[in-house]
């Protein structure tokens, strides 16, 4: 043969995919980078980095942290869970089913906020979510969209078998809205209020009913942040100063929150009223003892049971116990041999203290 | 003196074998990215195993799927093939009347031919938002946008070839007599139809482009709604099945047409090796 097998591996070894081992060789190292996506809630991020709050708090650690914007928002989960980033910006439910479903043990460092009305279900010509049953819906499946319509149909004793879906991307679920024959959609901000804008159009369920349940976080991968907790005070530290700088009525914070409304296409009123939908933990005491409570077990628990009866747990999964997550304290979900999520009050509870 | 490189041939068994290697190499290729992604995380989604490509295969086209109750995979497989063959069907007759008359009526392609030049520069995908309202998210726009896609260039090609008949032809059919409409049914078609089926065949790949966009977008059913819905999750070993699957059909497709084409319009082939 003309081709020794030695030479097929190294031709395979210089492949670039299948050269690198998912997740990151973890050891002690100084640059990282972060995915980040436009949302709401998230924005705090690219303004930070340009404005060097981010530099300022990753030299103060000497470390470097860069903040890399992905245009497609499951591209980047999909690139943090193949090791090309060290963390991303990420939904719970999400940051379940992609990273720690495929093994890839992620620890989520920040609760950012969660969304208390980012999510709506809208229905056309119709007044009451009762009206959805029979309809065929209009949603990004398998997403916080479907979790949402599902803990709505539930609230009011409806199955998802009571209504069809139909998956539709988010970038053109707005037009989808305006076409005639979709009467019912599931969507978040900023296409939700592009939708909701037009009169036949009424929203009939929202995340202000579940509170909590859907909640915006920066994770990192566990392996890279045991050996660098530099990387998660780093982000902690950035993270409150931006929030508290923004959070302020006066002509700074208004600045600030200007510059991420146009960093995310959009005005200041208009971000300002995505900002209304968005429970941000300004106060990182909030943020910790959020991540420490027992609702976030509960809400964990309701997401994971969400996403084993869709299979996107794996289609090999037995129950839902089968990714283990972890709470502060101790607290598991699920097999325990198999912690994959979990979530870290250890940068929160700093930035309260005061300690960064 | 030695024979010529370029002289040399490879037998039946050494062009099987030829071209069966790279494809070897490329499995080969896999198994050891895959083997070592799976050392260091056993879960990893990106590069499957061939054995749990293997049990996904299986869920996917010979059990019936618990949540929805058919097969998955032929669900898919029969949605997407009607959506294509209509619009292939459709675009095809389209461009056999409006190329044919472009290409033999000099009045006609004075009006038409110079819209159709521009309407085959927009970007399809790019008209997608405005086909949503137009024809609705269901059935018909998937449909219309494989039409939009790939009518246009079946239609100039058509006229393109039309014009590149020897005049010869024409004048021959007319000093026997022959009216325009006889010229058409005997002249003309008998040699563009094996050239618009051709054409056809260079168009199945974009017609499966479209088919998957526009199905990635907003569908129930189809092989590229459940790709984008299992890329969800990184459901690498039902993506990787799919994707082989969709290369099959469409060369099952290509060959079709071609074998299609040798039969009907057998005098194509002959003609085409006596030149």
């Amino acid at each position: 043969m003309a081709f020794p097998l030695k030479t097929l591996f190294a031709a395979a070894a210089m492949t670039g995919l299948l050269a690198s081992p998912a997740p990151l060789l973890a050891a002690e190292k100084t640059d990282f980078k972060i995915a980040w996506t436009i949302y709401a809630g998230w924005m705090p991020w690219p303004y930070a980095q340009e404005h060097g709050i981010v530099k300022k708090w990753a030299d103060k650690y000497g470390i470097s942290i860069e903040f890399q914007q992905i245009n497609d928002y499951v591209e980047s989960i999909n690139q943090y869970t193949a090791g090309k980033f060290d963390g991303v910006l990420v939904t719970n439910m999400d940051a379940l089913t992609i990273p720690a479903a495929g093994g890839v043990d992620t620890s989520v460092v920040l609760v950012g906020d969660y969304s208390n009305g980012n999510d709506g279900v809208v229905l056309k010509g119709a007044k009451s979510l009762a009206d959805i049953k029979g309809q065929k819906v209009n949603l990004v499946e398998l997403s916080v969209s479907h979790y949402l319509l599902a803990r709505g149909l539930d609230s009011i004793g409806l199955k998802e078998s009571d209504v069809s879906t139909v998956n539709t991307s988010d970038a053109d679920i707005v037009a989808a809205a305006a076409s005639p024959d979709v009467t019912a959609v599931v969507a978040w901000n900023p296409q939700l209020a592009e939708i909701k804008k037009s009169p036949d159009m009424t929203e009939v369920f929202d995340s202000t009913k579940i509170p909590g349940e859907i909640m915006d976080l920066a994770v990192v991968n566990t392996e890279t942040l045991k050996d660098n907790p530099k990387l998660g005070k780093a982000l902690a530290g950035a993270w409150f100063e931006t929030l508290a700088l923004m959070a302020r009525d006066d002509a700074e914070g208004k600045a600030a929150r200007e510059e991420m409304a146009k960093l995310s296409g959009t005005d200041l009123p208009g971000y300002d009223a995505q900002l209304k939908t968005t429970y941000l933990y300004t106060d990182p005491k909030d943020a910790a003892a959020f991540t420490r409570s027992d609702d976030i077990v509960k809400y964990m628990d309701l997401v994971r049971s969400f996403s084993f009866e869709h299979n996107l747990l794996g289609e090999g999964a037995a129950s839902k116990d089968v990714v283990g997550i972890a709470f502060p304290g101790g607290k598991v979900l699920g097999d325990a041999a198999n912690v994959k999520l979990r979530f870290d009050d250890t940068y929160e509870q700093l930035a309260a203290d005061g300690k960064l | 003196m030695a024979r010529r490189w370029i002289n040399r041939h490879p037998g039946r068994a050494e062009r099987l074998f030829l071209g069966l290697l790279p494809f070897l190499i490329l499995i080969l290729v896999y198994a050891t990215g895959s083997a070592m992604r799976l050392e260091v995380n056993p879960n990893d989604k990106l590069l499957p195993s061939f054995a749990s490509l293997g049990n996904a295969i299986a869920r996917v086209a010979f059990s019936t799927d618990p949540r929805t109750g058919v097969v998955l995979l032929w669900a898919d497989t029969a949605a997407s093939l009607e959506r294509l063959v209509l619009g292939l069907v459709i675009a095809t007759a389209l461009s056999l009347v409006i190329g044919v008359v472009n290409g033999v009526l000099p009045y006609v392609r004075a009006g038409l031919s110079p819209m159709v030049a521009i309407v085959s520069m927009i970007p399809p995908m790019a008209l997608l938002p405005v086909l949503f309202i137009v024809f609705g998210l269901d059935e018909l726009s998937k449909v219309v946008l494989i039409v939009i896609g790939i009518a246009p260039f079946l239609m100039r090609d058509l006229e393109a070839r039309i014009l590149e008949m020897p005049g010869e032809q024409l004048i021959k059919a007319q000093t026997l007599g022959a009216s325009s409409w006889q010229i058409v049914l005997r002249v003309v078609l008998p040699q563009m139809l094996p050239r618009l089926i051709d054409a056809v065949r260079l168009s199945l790949g974009p017609a499966w482009l479209f088919l998957i966009s526009a199905e990635a977008i907003a569908a129930d059913v189809g092989l590229g709604y459940r790709i984008f819905l299992v890329r969800r999750y990184l459901a690498m070993d039902v993506i990787l099945p799919y994707v082989v699957w969709i290369t099959l059909l469409a060369l099952i497709f290509d060959i079709a047409l071609k074998r299609f084409n040798a039969w009907v319009f057998p005098w194509m082939e002959a003609g085409r090796r006596s030149a």
